[in-house]
């Protein structure tokens, strides 16, 4: 960890802060039951599928094309996670599956 | 009055149970794993106390200090609950000194169940909620610190436990895109991809976040003429809308957000709850979940 302690503590803060300002905000800005603007309902309907989509995105971010081991391990159990998903759409088995095969691949296969 | 709302809650939460010793042990062994001490995890998942932020906040602890960023972050990645609370409004009314609590511990699984369940008439609702509220943190919370204690314990190797979070993130697109029919959705999901891509491509792994979101946004702008089915009528059911809802209430789950946000509208006026659009949607959103 490259943070002192008390920036940590500060990281951990704000990020506990912004969460609660997000599960909060609604209630404080329509405290009786105001209908949103219809612009806040449209992206309140696409955005969740668009977010999950970044942070797939974002959790790769570190993986390098060209160096390494270009991304074949992350590849095959990506894939290996949507076949699962596909064949049993269970999402426990699907996690812990997808998982499980990556640190095999980085541990043995991928030396 | 407290002992039947527990036996009505307990059960609901049992999956969601399985799911956060599973997924909090897997956060608390990478904490461990990445060397923080056991208040980390377990701190972060008793104030914090949203799963994917928590797996991002390790990323941001292992970079240089950006408190602003951090903050910034929390607020994207989090933004869905916005969207949460703006369908808890009328179900939180009246909830006195619970309300706090209620709105603290919503994450998605509790929101689900609280938002979509039918609770029976003899059951009180404000314990019910606060129960499964709970309850579902304490599962958290314990996966959380099992995970890191067990974690040390292990007799082989950690090396690319990380990869947890890529599968978690990946399956739950997976789930929201194979649970809906909405062509709407897909696009959506395409769109948050090729947008993150495209801007990770562009500005680099340090520096993608909040082009990716701007970008995201004027996309969605740009093309709300063609993915906006709210009906233009205040109330009023769209027809592309109405028939999505009726034809596939279960697996779509963008009509059924629709469907619940108009209930919970509903709702103000009649205070009576609406629950023929909600309850579908809950055995969706708890697999999901």
């Amino acid at each position: 960890m490259t943070m002192t302690t008390w920036q940590a503590v500060a990281t951990i803060a704000v990020v506990a802060l912004g969460t609660m300002l997000t599960r909060f905000l609604p209630f404080l800005v329509f405290p009786e039951s105001k209908r949103p603007p219809r612009v806040v309902e449209y992206l309140g309907s696409v955005l969740p599928y668009a977010m999950t989509g970044l942070l797939v995105v974002y959790s790769l971010k570190d993986v390098s094309l060209t160096s390494g081991s270009h991304g074949i391990p992350e590849a095959i159990a990506m894939l290996a996670i949507v076949l699962l998903h596909w064949w049993k759409r269970s999402m426990l088995l699907s996690i812990a599956g997808g998982t499980v095969l990556y640190m095999v691949l980085v541990q043995v296969v991928f030396v | 009055m407290r002992l039947r709302a527990f036996r009505a809650a307990f059960p609901l939460t049992a999956p969601i149970a399985a799911g956060f010793l599973f997924l909090g042990c897997s956060y608390g062994l990478l904490m461990h794993a990445k060397g923080f001490a056991f208040w980390y995890p377990v701190g972060m998942a008793f104030f914090i106390f949203a799963g994917s932020m928590e797996f991002v906040t390790v990323n941001l602890l292992l970079s240089a200090f950006n408190p602003v960023a951090a903050f910034l972050l929390a607020l994207m990645v989090n933004a869905r609950h916005l969207f949460y609370g703006l369908s808890m409004l009328g179900k939180l009314r009246n909830m006195g000194w619970k309300k706090p609590y209620l709105i603290f511990a919503m994450c998605d699984e509790t929101f689900a169940i609280n938002s979509g369940t039918r609770i029976p008439d003899d059951v009180d609702r404000g314990w019910f909620m606060l129960f499964v509220s709970m309850l579902n943190r304490w599962y958290w919370i314990a996966g959380t610190a099992l995970g890191w204690l067990v974690g040390g314990l292990l007799p082989f190797s950690t090396r690319g436990i990380e990869f947890v979070l890529t599968a978690l993130f990946l399956v739950i697109f997976l789930d929201q895109w194979m649970g809906t029919a909405s062509g709407r959705a897909h696009v959506s999901g395409v769109i948050g991809v090729g947008a993150t891509a495209a801007c990770l491509a562009l500005f680099g792994s340090s520096d993608f976040m909040i082009p990716s979101m701007a970008l995201m946004l004027a996309v969605f702008l740009l093309l709300r003429r063609h993915l906006d089915e709210t009906p233009s009528a205040p109330g009023g059911a769209g027809d592309d809308r109405g028939t999505t809802t009726a034809a596939d209430a279960a697996s779509d789950r963008a009509a059924a957000d629709h469907g619940r946000m108009e209930s919970d509208h509903a709702e103000v006026d009649h205070v009576e709850s609406n629950h023929k659009a909600a309850v579908p949607r809950r055995d969706d959103e708890r697999t999901a979940a």
